[in-house]
């Protein structure tokens, strides 16, 4: 299990994502699937920066682990996880995109979750001990080819 | 993230290169809003961009939508992986793309 533990801020963005690039530089993730799950993580990590904290500052909290590499299984299954104590954020409440609006009634409220959605394999929500906790599960076919 | 402009009277070409993310969205929705003052057609060149999170995408739809009243926005030569979050959050039912 990798884990970093950050301000949750804008600008430490960039950390997460060397974070990520450190962690799935272990596995042979394709280029394209290394993107889709690059993409997700900024939509969470920034959901904490800007849902989670809005009037106070704090930590966010992601771990990386997998499941299927013991057991010698493929594909290999990676659960990212991300914790945070600011107030009750549900991204998973939001409604989802109406694909069906044309440009001037498009609401762009809830696009980043809905991205985590369409491309995760498996998401999920609670609040705990006074935390956050999103998780979001993506299978890596680690043979797969770009 | 790089960005480059090339501007012909009441045309203005903005080449996209590297990646659009939450850090360096608002900084290119400033300068944009600044430099299509004037501007009837507006071109983004994606040829060499290669990542684009809900913050670019908000970023495109705002100025889609303020180009929709001026002139017209087209964007060309979308790569595969920024193509791909085009097709999932339906922008490109939303966004001119020319193919």
């Amino acid at each position: 299990m990798k884990e970093i533990i950050i301000d949750a801020t804008r600008d430490n963005l960039s950390e997460v994502f060397v974070f990520l690039q450190d962690v799935l530089s272990e596995y042979n993730v394709s280029r394209k699937l290394a993107r889709k799950i690059k993409l997700c993580v900024e939509e969470m990590y920034m959901n904490i920066v800007n849902c989670a904290y809005t009037s106070d500052r704090g930590k966010a909290h992601i771990l990386f682990n997998t499941l299927g590499v013991e057991n010698g299984e493929t594909p290999l299954r990676a659960i990212i996880t991300f914790v945070d104590t600011g107030v009750p954020c549900d991204p998973l409440s939001k409604a989802n995109l109406d694909m069906e609006s044309g440009l001037d009634d498009f609401q762009i409220g809830g696009l980043g979750i809905f991205i985590v959605k369409e491309t995760m394999d498996d998401v999920g929500y609670e609040y705990k001990d006074g935390q956050n906790i999103f998780r979001m599960e993506k299978i890596i076919d680690l043979y797969a080819k770009d | 993230m790089k960005y480059e402009k090339s501007s012909d009277g009441r045309s203005l070409n903005v080449k996209l290169i590297g990646e659009i993310d939450a850090v360096n969205a608002m900084d290119i929705e400033g300068r944009l809003l600044r430099e299509v003052d004037g501007v009837t057609d507006l071109v983004f060149d994606m040829t060499r961009l290669e990542y684009i999170s809900s913050a670019g995408l908000r970023v495109l739809l705002q100025m889609q939508k303020l180009m929709k009243s001026k002139g017209n926005m087209t964007i060309i030569n979308v790569s595969d992986d920024v193509m791909d979050i085009f097709r999932v959050t339906g922008f490109v039912r939303l966004l001119n793309i020319e193919k």
